[in-house]
């Protein structure tokens, strides 16, 4: 048994759900677990914490004050805060937020490091992840002095084991050299549920053909409390924002469920949701190379089955 | 300015990858610039143009790479570096310790730009080492760039459709992705005079750098495409009605 952190990504004044695959994981046969959290108030999170096991939270600050805009010096906080509770493994989840505050840790306390994993090992000091795009899966041994992984949304499924849990602050004393710097966040408002976070994904593909055509999948989407995805041709064509697009030069997901609809199974597409749970495809060519990689499929026009489905989710 | 590009000679993204000796891959497939570098090289030259200078491309491969770094200074770039080695998977610590030293020796970098992460190994640290062996500040995942009175401006995409909007003080790494420019692909003529440019050859042993090790590639494996897809027949009303059942009562994805 060892003790282990966990970075937990938190949402306004609460745990984002996806932590708790992570929480699972570095729990393993019944390690201990501190949970480091980017705020000022760690007796907020609790709460959310303590049904995952969790045995304390830690509010990680600098004594520089407010690091919020400073990635580098929120990395050299939780390295300082880890030392301060012996703690030499951490995880948290592969977003683009937590695998940048790992990179940082690893690059500056020269660290093993492993991101983008769907499993890992604390005994054994190994993560797995994929190799070119997942057509493979890598088992990868960490050294150095911290041992540092991200885990993929999702990947991991979560049980719960309540314990009890105590709540503190830390202040680390560190310093930035100011070279860099979050000068804004710009919300473009679009996507409410965050992709790679999402439970239930509809994706729609080249024939979906206009911008204004997306909506029959958020219907869809909507009626199962879930987000809506494209492929880079839909993407490229202008249908689809830029953050929407799943694949090898998009996004990485791994929902319970993936609905493409009008997708032709491209090797690129399959990059960014092959590990979904069930993938269902929707196409209306009979020999479309995604009907021999998915779990369900349906030979039909997306315009009519799309629709056909909302209405029989609702009934 | 002279800026760097770091690129790496990755297998083709459509290519079949059959796994060899435990934690090898058969590398008789088709072998191209990384993707995320293209979009690197795009925003070096782009730089260039405005600020003067040159821009150079550093390889860290086989042998065989030559082709890829002939193949990236076709899409810009006005000479090459190539630094060989016997391995494809070069762990991120010491190919970062490697590239720069390389940039060093050569002179010195005014900007490093490179692909977020290798399409084979996608290790997603490189960047990151490498800003840190040269003491600079780096992004990732960057979708915007401009540069003005030694800053650099980078955009990344945060999740939630939110975009995070920082600024460095150069030199910096930036670590590049689809978004960040609309990658040119190189016609005749600049194929032909990419052959032409100068290329530096080194070996890596020659730069003698002290690697860690910190991750070891113990095993890879294939992972098999899911097969025996369940195909809903009957009308459109049949079939969707039939996969809710299924979704919820079979595959229990669905409450
Ligand atoms: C380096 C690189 C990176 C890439 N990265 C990505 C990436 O991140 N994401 C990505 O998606 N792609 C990526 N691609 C592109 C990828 O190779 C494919 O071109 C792309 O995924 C195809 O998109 P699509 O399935 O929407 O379109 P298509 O391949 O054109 O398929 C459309 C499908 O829709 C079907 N169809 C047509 N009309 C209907 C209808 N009315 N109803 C139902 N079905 C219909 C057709 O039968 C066809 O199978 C990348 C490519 C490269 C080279």
């Amino acid at each position: 048994m060892a003790r282990i952190g966990v970075l937990i990504e938190t949402n306004e004044k609460s745990v984002k759900p996806a932590n708790f695959g992570v929480l699972t994981a570095a729990r393993g046969e019944g390690n201990e677990i501190y949970a480091f959290v980017l705020e000022a108030d760690a007796a907020a999170f609790q709460d959310g914490l303590k049904a995952y096991g969790v045995s304390k939270v830690i509010a990680v600050g600098a004594s520089d004050g407010d690091f919020s805009k400073k990635p580098d010096l929120q990395a050299a906080a939780l390295v300082a805060a880890m030392k301060n509770v012996e703690i030499t493994a951490l995880l948290t989840l592969s977003s683009t937020r937590g695998k940048d505050l790992l990179a940082r840790m690893a690059a500056a306390t020269h660290s093993g490091l492993a991101l983008d994993c769907i499993g890992v090992d604390l005994d054994a000091g190994t993560c797995v992840k994929p190799y070119f795009a997942g057509k493979t899966e890598a088992t990868l041994k960490l050294s150095g002095d911290l041992f540092l992984c991200a885990i993929r949304p999702n990947a991991i499924e979560e049980t719960e084991a309540p314990c009890d849990i105590t709540a503190e602050t830390f202040t680390a004393d560190v310093t930035d050299d100011g070279k860099l710097v979050i000068k804004e966040v710009k919300a473009s408002g679009s996507a409410k549920v965050d992709l790679s976070e999402a439970n239930v994904i509809v994706t729609g593909g080249r024939p979906i053909g206009s911008k204004e055509n997306f909506s029959i999948l958020e219907e869809c989407a909507n009626a199962m409390g879930g987000a809506v995805g494209a492929s880079r041709v839909a993407v490229d064509s202008g249908f689809a924002s830029h953050a929407m697009q799943v694949g090898q030069t998009g996004k990485i997901v791994s929902p319970k469920l993936y609905i493409g609809c009008g997708l032709s199974g491209s090797v690129q597409h399959f990059a960014g949701m092959k590990t979904s749970k069930v993938i269902v495809a929707i196409n209306n060519d009979k020999d479309a190379p995604i009907f021999t990689k998915c779990d369900y499929g349906i030979v039909g026009d997306l315009f009519e089955v799309v629709p056909a489905l909302t209405a029989a989710l609702k009934k | 300015m002279r800026v760097y590009v770091c690129v790496k000679h990755v297998p083709d993204t459509a290519a079949n990858i059959k796994v060899v000796g435990g934690s090898g891959f058969d590398e008789s497939v088709k072998f191209i610039v990384n993707p995320y570098d293209e979009y690197a090289i795009g925003e070096a030259s782009k730089l260039v143009k405005a600020e003067g200078g040159e821009v150079v491309i550093v390889t860290l491969g086989k042998a065989s790479a030559m082709t890829t770094v002939r193949a990236a200074l076709a899409i810009g770039g006005d000479r090459g570096i190539l630094i060989k080695t016997d391995k494809q998977f070069v762990e991120s610590d010491e190919t970062a310790l490697i590239l720069a030293k390389a940039i060093e020796e050569d002179g010195g970098a005014d900007m490093i730009f490179a692909g977020k992460q290798a399409a084979d190994s996608e290790g997603m640290q490189t960047c990151y080492r490498l800003a840190a062996n040269l003491g600079m500040p780096v992004a990732t995942e960057v979708i915007g760039f401009s540069y003005a009175d030694g800053k650099a401006i980078v955009e990344r995409e945060i999740g939630g459709g939110e975009r995070e909007v920082i600024e460095m003080t150069a030199p910096c790494v930036v670590g590049a992705t689809k978004g960040l420019n609309e990658v040119k692909y190189p016609k005749l003529p600049d194929i032909m005079k990419a052959k032409k440019k100068p290329v530096n050859e080194m070996d890596a042993g020659s730069l003698k750098v002290d690697a860690l090790g910190l991750v070891e590639l113990v095993s890879l494996e294939q992972v098999p495409e899911r097969s025996n897809a369940k195909m809903l027949e009957g009308s459109v009303t049949e079939a969707v009605d039939t996969l809710v059942k299924l979704l919820r009562d079979e595959a229990k994805v669905l409450d």
